[in-house]
């Protein structure tokens, strides 16, 4: 029986999140005598910035910036430069621990054999009992390419289950979605060093800022140059705020944006017509969509004055370089896809595909979101970008394997639909990897619901995530730096990680566990790894003819070369840095397809009980569901808990003034909050970001509405209501007290 | 306009309109050598309510630094390279005389440590060639540091290393980047692209 066996408060006691706030032995212990120095790559989001490593006495004891990788060139984020505080930390999981309500803290150390028997045991039962699929996996893509590919692997030859997803199903799967359809591969089109050279950028629901920090340098070397930046966003982020035209529009409407654009561009004839002709199918059909989406139109719905959509649209079509850059602000939807392909539609209608300084591109969110989708822990993929439905892929695949083609099974269920599954009842065992759905999955009391029906779960972690609260078995596994490999950058790019320490006390790396558990599953003979880089060179042969295909990159390249990006077929290829160069796209045709986008509403629209406009997202101090950087105690101090933003119009209206708390309800649930009154945000919406769990999520208003292709949730679109609570603590102004600081 | 002593050396640039107030450099001093675990940087919002501007400052290294000429104590040294120093620590008497005076607001007085501390510029880190820690993390490039050419070839800008606070004129050895050339009043404010007053457009209506 999978609960909590203790109050969140007696875990939290026990288990954190406590904060780092000094590397080992205390600032004063000082960095003479580092051991070593360690190049390698940052942990947290898809720009993957370069970043050395301090170690001292086997531990991470700081860093240095590392100017030489030529992403980032020693510019980091405030997670980039704290991460190493996650190292030697009070929290870190030593032992395997098994569910003990009697113990304190509710779990107790066991050995490891017995942890790993008790997990093959219920997995062996479960799937005895209910068949191979009722036992899941839910994986993520803060692992390497190895694991990636290793537990693609895993799950389908050693567990046997078609249910593995990740916890990329949270992030850029409408992207990849839509630009497969569109273009044929799924991958960001250009180099970053492409912005740099374009004319004008188009920043769609991205908060560059704080989501993808090192994006901003890139921006502003174009604007250097004379580039002009174009942003919608529903909030004045810090990029939007420098815009030269902000298209500040209503959540949920971001096709209808497009599609007036796309109008516009019609209207006035900015289009490329040798490029729609040559390169690109469906051009009538997609304008056809967009006929009667006049700048009236587009203001009516996205909420954003007309003017303002023709001059974006001006500024796209007129510009003879561009590049579109788009994030979780259009993809998290039911319509994440149908966005997507609405911007794509505007980058082949003016061809800016396939040249320097053209492309309309993702900005992939998580650490290996690009290279983790590509090697088989997606439930509908096998490695190289292969699909796991189509049988010349399978057969391919099983030969690399070794196993009977119907041995692989088929196409599985998706992160959501999987945790839909457990609270129907139909999945009863699951084992999870860096993924905590506690708390990032949408409607947190669904999920929790959810996992306390599981009649067995199994985690593996570094920390004990919220997720990890309903285990019955927690095994510990490795953090960033305590392992090696490579991973998939934003641009595509594939990178090595190099190991700084070895895991502490009893932890082991992730394969290593995964490893054993396939040994007492019987599975040895399809995992014979010694090490991580042996299951690169088998991934390399998978991905070969796939499009992922990593055939002609070694360890020994990325370093020499900085990174390699994919596809790179053989040795001799250099990689390919932009995609689609002369027009040539890897769709059947070989022609970009443009798609009819209509707007349509999404899942849950405001009314008279739930009035205004909810949307989440990121700040810049934390990342994710925050199992790390909640226990990083500058990141916590930057951004300590969740603020709900408003606009002074609806504060007004609800008598709620700054630092007030507020009650936010939703049909699924409510939390209570400081409000934070700002002119930065639409008055008829309110922002909360994601980042806590329990009583402080903002999951707990969002809902399960899925994007019908990509199986997205609606992160971006609730409907809420708003009342004031009362006054909050007395606020303290950080400038009253700068003038003296009490030392550390 | 450059005062730099050789067309090689590398000079500070602060150009706050790139701010997007990450706090990377306030987390990346707390890691300097010399002021392990405190920041000397400052990063404020102008006003949150308003905006998501906000500002970075490190110490500007006045060419006759009012925070040395206030010192009962004697205690503020600048040193062959201009760079302006923490206080002494034997001789600081923590009166925040400096945090006072000072027309940048640069100085800090630790009270536990009794002393005021400030940004020397990484002198542990320029001293062998290496770019100051907050320059070097800035994602945006609001912190810059960089020869005078390299600045003309890739950066926007007027460099600006003349204050004036009503009688009191300034140079500095840090600079921070106007748009244009010719004197700017801050008080006034810098250009404003037009949608910015009316940043959702309630006051244009929709169709505006």
């Amino acid at each position: 029986m999978a609960r909590p066996p203790q109050t969140e408060a007696e875990l939290v006691a026990r288990y954190g999140p406590h904060v780092n706030q000094a590397p080992p032995g205390g600032w004063n212990a000082g960095l003479d005598g580092i051991d070593r120095e360690v190049p390698t790559h940052c942990c947290f989001c898809g720009q993957q910035c370069g970043i050395v490593l301090k170690v001292k006495n086997e531990e991470v004891v700081g860093f240095e910036p590392r100017y030489d990788f030529p992403f980032n060139e020693g510019k980091l984020c405030p997670k980039g430069v704290k991460r190493y505080l996650q190292g030697s930390h009070p929290d870190r999981l030593l032992t395997p621990l098994e569910r003990a309500p009697e113990s304190p803290g509710g779990f107790r150390p066991i050995g490891w054999d017995a942890a790993l028997d008790r997990v093959v045991a219920e997995i062996r039962r479960i799937q005895g009992a209910h068949g191979a699929d009722a036992f899941a996996m839910l994986s993520g893509v803060s692992l390497t390419n190895e694991k990636s590919y290793l537990i693609g692997k895993f799950a389908r030859l050693a567990l046997g289950t078609a249910n593995l997803d990740y916890n990329g199903r949270l992030c850029m799967v409408s992207a990849g979605t839509a630009n497969k359809k569109a273009l044929g591969i799924d991958r960001a089109s250009n180099p970053w060093s492409d912005i740099r050279v374009a004319d004008v950028i188009f920043v769609a629901g991205a908060n560059v800022a704080e989501c993808a920090p090192i994006t901003t340098s890139y921006i502003w070397q174009a604007r250097d140059r004379g580039a002009k930046v174009v942003v919608a966003d529903p909030r004045v982020t810090p990029l939007a705020r420098t815009a030269d035209v902000f298209l500040g529009l209503r959540p949920g409407t971001d096709s209808a944006l497009m599609g007036t654009i796309l109008h516009v561009l019609i209207a006035r004839d900015w289009l490329d017509h040798d490029f729609i002709a040559q390169h690109t199918e469906g051009f009538e059909a997609a304008a056809e969509a967009v006929r009667e989406y006049t700048p009236a139109w587009g203001a009516r719905v996205t909420g954003v004055p007309a003017k303002r959509i023709e001059l974006a649209a001006e500024l796209w079509g007129t510009s003879r370089t561009g590049m579109l850059l788009h994030a979780r602000g259009i993809e998290h939807h039911t319509k994440g896809v149908e966005n997507v392909l609405a911007c794509l539609n505007l980058g082949l209608a003016t061809g800016k595909f396939g040249k320097p300084g053209c492309g309309v591109s993702t900005i992939t969110g998580q650490g290996n979101g690009q290279g983790g989708r590509e090697h088989g822990h997606k439930c509908d993929q096998l490695p190289g970008n292969r699909d796991i439905t189509n049988p010349e892929h399978r057969k391919y695949i099983a030969s690399v394997w070794g196993c009977p083609v119907d041995d692989i099974p088929g196409k599985g269920k998706t992160a959501q639909e999987i945790v839909n599954a457990i609270h129907d009842g139909e999945i009863k065992g699951l084992l999870s990897i860096c993924f905590n759905p506690a708390v990032s999955l949408p409607d947190t009391s669904f999920t929790a619901a959810a996992l306390q029906k599981l009649e067995f779960y199994a985690v593996i972690d570094f920390f004990l995530s919220e997720s990890a609260y309903y285990a019955d078995i927690v095994l510990p596994g490795s953090l960033h730096e305590e392992d090696e490999g490579t991973s998939t950058s934003v641009e595509g790019r594939v990178i090595k990680i190099n190991a700084a320490v070895k895991p502490p006390g009893q932890a082991r790396r992730d394969w290593e566990i995964l490893l054993d558990i396939a040994r007492r599953l019987g599975k040895e003979r399809y995992f014979p790894y010694r090490s991580t880089r042996e299951m690169f060179d088998e991934l390399r042969v998978a991905s070969k003819g796939g499009t992922a295909d990593y055939s002609g990159i070694t360890w020994e390249r990325i370093e020499a070369e900085n990174g390699v990006f994919w596809p790179c077929p053989d040795m001799g290829h250099p990689g390919t840095p932009r995609l689609y160069e002369g027009g040539r796209f890897h769709t059947e045709s070989g022609r970009g397809k443009f798609h009819a986008v209509r707007y349509r509403l999404p899942a849950e629209v405001v009314d008279d009980d739930y009035p205004v406009w909810l949307t989440t997202g990121r700040v810049v101090s934390q990342y994710l569901s925050g199992t790390q950087t909640r226990r990083i105690g500058p990141l916590v101090e930057q951004y300590p808990e969740p603020l709900c933003e408003m606009h002074p119009r609806l504060a007004e209206r609800l008598g709620v003034r700054s630092g007030d708390v507020v009650r936010v309800s939703s049909r699924r649930g409510s939390m209570t909050l400081p409000a934070s009154v700002v002119e930065t945000i639409r008055p008829d919406t309110v922002f909360i970001p994601y980042h806590w769990p329990g009583a402080r999520a903002a999951n707990q208003l969002t809902q399960r509405a899925l994007d019908p292709l990509s199986k997205i949730p609606e992160y971006k679109v609730s409907a809420v209501r708003v009342d004031r609570v009362g006054p909050g603590a007395v606020p303290i102004d950080a400038r009253d007290v700068g003038l003296t600081e009490r030392a550390r | 306009m450059s005062r730099l002593a050789s067309p090689g050396e590398k000079m500070f640039v602060i150009d706050q309109s790139r701010c997007i107030g990450c706090k990377s450099c306030v987390e990346a001093c707390t890691e300097c050598g010399t002021h392990r675990g405190h920041s000397m940087i400052h990063l404020d919002f102008v006003d949150r309510g308003v905006s998501t501007q906000t500002v970075p400052m490190v110490c500007m290294h006045c060419e006759d630094p009012t925070c040395a000429e206030v010192c009962p104590a004697d205690a503020i040294k600048q040193n062959e390279d201009g760079i302006v120093q923490s206080a002494l620590k034997p001789r600081c008497i923590a009166c925040a005389n400096c945090a006072l005076a000072c027309p940048f607001g640069v100085p800090k007085v630790m009270l536990e440590l009794e002393q005021m501390m400030k940004c020397d510029m990484c002198f542990d880190r320029t001293s062998q060639d290496l770019a100051p820690m907050c320059a070097s993390v800035c994602p945006s490039q609001a912190l810059w540091f960089g020869t005078a050419a390299e600045f003309a070839a890739s950066r926007a800008g007027v460099l600006v290393d003349e204050f004036v606070f009503g009688r009191q004129v300034v140079r500095t050895k840090v600079y921070t980047v106007a748009r244009e050339p010719g004197p700017l009043t801050v008080l006034v404010g810098g250009t404003q692209r037009p949608w910015q007053d009316d940043p959702f457009g309630l006051e244009e209506g929709e169709d505006g």
